[in-house]
C-alpha cells in the first residue's frame, strides 16, 4: 500500500522518540549504578507510597474540579451562534499563550503571605489567611493551567449533540436535569473521557506547579523524579523506576475509569 | 371555550428578529381529529406546531390546551408529543430505549414499560428490532421508531412535523395509510404538518392551507379542493389554470374574450377577478363546438391522465384529459358553469390585512 508510506515520518518519529526511551526507561529502573540487573529501585519506590497516593489524590480533585467547571461552560459555548463561540473559545485560550512559568508566578505574587489577596482580606481586617505552600494552592494551580485540556474535547464533542435531540427529550417529558443526565451527559461521554485523560494525567506527574505554589512541604512525585535526575539526589535508576510505577498506576486509573464508564453507561455522574 | 376543542390558537403573533413569521393565527382543533396545515416553506406552519409543543413563545396571543391558557409551559410539563422532522432520535439508545423514553422518565414499573413498549413497537410494525442500535435502521424504520416513540406515551396530540418527507414515494403512501389507521386505533389528535397537497388530502379531517403566516382557508380536503377561496389556494392544492377575468354581474363571468355562466355571486358589478379552472374539469371538443379555441403544444403521458398545453390566442391552459390529442391539433375548449371558480384578487386582500 502506498499509502502506509505516507505514515512513515511519524513511524519513525515514535521509534527513535517514543520506544526507544521507553526501553531505555525499563532498562534503568531494571539495573543499578554498573549496568547490572536488579529489583532494588522497584521496590525502593515503596518507600514513597505516601507522595504518589497524594500525588494520584490531588490530580483526582484536579480533574474533578475541571470536570464540573468546564461541564456547564462547554456546553453553553457549544449552543452559541458562531461568532460569541469565537469569542469565548478565544477567552479560553488566552491564558495558554501565555508562558506557563509566568502564570504560575502570577498566582505566588497573588497567593502570598503579603500577596494581593491577603491584602484585600486585610483592608476588611481578615487574615494574613495561609494560602500559598498549601495543598489547595496546588489544586488551584492545576486546575487553572490544565482547565482549558478539559473544555476543548468537551466544547468539541457537545457542538456534534444536534439540539432536536434536545428537543425531542423535553417534549417526551424530560426535566432539565433529565435531559442533562439522560441525554447530554451520555452523548458528551467521548469528550468527558478525553478531558479527564488530558487533565488527570499531567496533573498527576507535575512537578513546577507543586514546587512553586506548594512549597517544600507538598513535593508530588514529579518532583522526586524530577530530583533524581537533576536534583542533589542523582539517581536516574531509581529515578527511572518511579517514572515507571507512575505510567503503571496512569494506566491502571485510566483502564479502571474506562471500564466505568463502559459499564455505568450515561449513570457514571 | 367550548369543550370540544382540544387546542385553540388566538390571535398568534411571531416575530423572528423583527419578521412577522405568524400574522394572527387563529385555530381551534377538535379533539381526535386528523388536521393538517399545508403551505409553502416559510409559511409558518412548522412555527404554528413548535407553538403548540411549547418550544416556540408566541409574541402575541393565547394557546388553550383543553381549556386551560398554556403560554409560557415549558414543553416537558405539555401532554403533546412530537414526531420531529429528522427523527431525532436519541444515538445513544437502541429501539427499544428509544421508545421506553418517555416512560422511563415517569418512573413506570418495569413490567408496564415493557408491556407498553412491546404494543407500541407492535403497532408500527417494528417487533425484532428492539435491541437494534438505530445507527443500523432505514429512514422508514428510524420513522416507525419516531412514531412509536411519540405514541408510546398517549399523548392528547401528537405533532407530527413532515414526518415522511426523507422517504421514497411509495413507503410514503405507505406510511400515510398506516399513520391513518395509528390515529384512528388509538384515538389521538394529529396535527400534522406538510407541504404535500396529496398527503394532506388521503390524511386528513381537516386541512388548514397556509401562505406568509396568514391561514389562506380551513376546509374538509374536499372544501379545500372544490372549493378553494382564492388563486393561492385554488393553485397550491392541485394543478388550476388561473385566468384575469371580469364579473359583468351575478352568475356571468368574462374571461378570455368570452362571457360565461357561472355558479359565483356576491361580487361588485365589472369587478376584476381570478377565474380558477381545473385542468381536468376542462372539456374537449371539436374547434367549432367550443367556445375557445386553440391548438395543443405538447401532450405529456402521466399515468392516469395525458397533460396538454394549449394555447388559445397567447394565453396558455392546462388539460388533464385520458384522450389524447396530438401537438399541433386545433381543439375546442368547453367548461360547465360549476366547473368556473371566481375568485377575489389577491391585491384586494393583502389591502385588506393593512386595514
Amino acid at each position: 500500500m502506498r499509502q502506509k508510506l505516507f505514515a512513515t515520518p511519524y513511524l519513525v518519529w515514535m521509534l527513535v522518540f517514543t520506544i526507544i526511551p521507553l526501553g531505555l526507561v525499563i532498562y534503568f529502573a531494571f539495573t543499578d549504578a554498573n549496568g547490572a540487573f536488579t529489583i532494588e529501585n522497584i521496590t525502593k519506590v515503596g518507600e514513597y507510597t505516601s507522595t504518589l497516593v497524594k500525588s494520584v489524590w490531588l490530580a483526582v480533585i484536579s480533574t474533578v474540579i475541571c470536570l464540573v467547571l468546564a461541564y456547564p461552560f462547554a456546553y453553553i459555548m457549544s449552543r452559541r451562534k458562531e461568532h460569541k463561540r469565537r469569542i469565548m473559545l478565544m477567552l479560553v485560550m488566552v491564558p495558554m499563550w501565555m508562558n506557563f512559568l509566568l502564570r504560575t508566578y502570577a498566582w505566588m505574587t497573588l497567593l502570598e503571605k503579603n500577596g494581593l489577596i491577603n491584602k484585600f482580606f486585610g483592608l476588611f481586617g481578615l487574615g494574613p489567611f495561609e494560602l500559598i505552600n498549601t495543598q489547595g494552592a496546588v489544586v488551584l494551580g492545576m486546575v487553572y493551567n490544565y482547565i482549558p485540556f478539559m473544555i476543548l474535547p468537551l466544547y468539541t464533542i457537545m457542538l456534534k449533540i444536534d439540539p432536536i435531540v434536545i428537543e425531542a427529550a423535553q417534549d417526551l417529558g424530560a426535566s432539565p436535569a433529565q435531559v442533562l443526565f439522560r441525554v447530554k451527559v451520555p452523548l458528551s461521554k467521548p469528550g468527558i473521557s478525553s478531558g479527564i485523560t488530558m487533565v488527570f494525567v499531567p496533573a498527576v506527574s507535575t512537578f513546577i506547579i507543586s514546587r512553586m505554589l506548594g512549597g517544600g512541604a507538598n513535593l508530588l512525585i514529579g518532583d522526586l523524579i524530577d530530583l533524581q535526575f537533576v536534583g542533589a539526589a542523582y539517581n536516574p535508576n531509581l529515578g527511572s523506576a518511579i517514572s515507571l510505577v507512575l505510567m503503571v498506576i496512569m494506566l491502571l486509573c485510566m483502564s479502571i475509569f474506562n471500564q466505568f464508564s463502559e459499564d455505568e453507561g450515561g449513570m457514571l455522574l | 371555550m367550548e369543550e370540544n376543542y382540544i387546542i385553540s390558537l388566538k390571535n398568534i403573533v411571531v416575530t423572528f428578529d423583527g419578521e412577522r413569521v405568524l400574522k394572527g393565527i387563529n385555530l381551534d382543533i377538535r379533539d381526535k381529529e386528523f388536521v393538517t396545515f399545508l403551505g409553502p416553506s416559510g409559511c409558518g406552519k412548522t412555527t404554528t406546531l413548535r407553538i403548540i409543543g411549547g418550544f416556540v413563545e408566541p409574541n402575541e396571543g393565547e394557546i388553550y390546551f383543553d381549556g386551560k391558557k398554556i403560554n409560557g409551559m415549558p414543553p416537558h410539563k405539555r401532554q403533546v408529543n412530537t414526531v420531529f422532522q429528522r427523527y431525532a432520535l436519541f444515538p445513544h439508545l437502541n429501539v427499544y430505549e428509544n421508545v421506553a423514553f418517555g416512560l422511563r422518565l415517569k418512573k413506570l414499573p418495569e413490567k408496564e414499560i415493557r408491556a407498553k413498549v412491546g404494543e407500541a413497537i407492535e403497532l408500527v410494525n417494528m417487533r425484532g428490532y428492539e435491541g437494534r442500535s438505530i445507527q443500523y435502521l432505514s429512514g422508514g424504520q428510524m420513522q416507525r421508531v419516531a412514531i412509536a416513540r411519540a405514541i408510546v406515551n398517549r399523548p392528547k396530540a401528537l405533532l407530527l412535523d413532515e414526518p415522511l418527507g426523507a422517504l421514497d414515494l411509495k413507503l410514503r403512501k405507505e406510511m400515510q395509510i398506516e399513520l391513518k389507521k395509528i390515529q384512528q386505533s388509538a384515538e389521538i389528535t394529529f396535527i400534522y404538518v406538510t407541504h404535500d397537497q396529496e398527503e394532506a388530502l388521503t390524511m386528513s379531517d381537516t386541512v388548514v392551507v397556509m401562505k406568509d403566516g396568514v391561514i389562506q382557508q380551513i376546509g374538509t380536503p374536499q372544501d379545500i379542493y372544490n372549493e378553494p377561496k382564492n388563486a393561492f389556494v385554488a393553485d397550491f392544492i392541485g394543478e388550476s389554470n388561473i385566468i384575469d377575468g371580469l364579473m359583468h354581474k351575478d352568475y356571468e363571468v368574462e374571461f378570455a374574450g368570452k362571457t360565461f355562466e357561472c355558479v359565483d355571486s356576491g361580487f361588485d358589478p365589472m369587478e376584476r377577478v381570478d377565474v380558477v379552472i381545473r385542468p381536468e374539469d376542462i372539456k374537449v371538443t371539436s374547434p367549432e363546438n367550443g367556445k375557445i379555441t386553440g391548438m395543443v403544444e405538447s401532450a405529456i403521458f402521466k399515468g392516469v391522465h395525458y397533460e396538454m398545453l394549449v394555447d388559445s390566442f397567447g394565453s396558455k391552459w392546462i388539460i388533464h384529459s385520458t384522450v389524447c390529442q396530438a401537438p399541433g391539433t386545433m381543439i375546442g375548449i368547453d367548461l360547465y358553469p360549476e366547473d368556473i371558480h371566481i375568485m377575489k384578487k389577491p391585491q384586494e386582500e393583502s389591502e385588506e390585512e393593512k386595514i
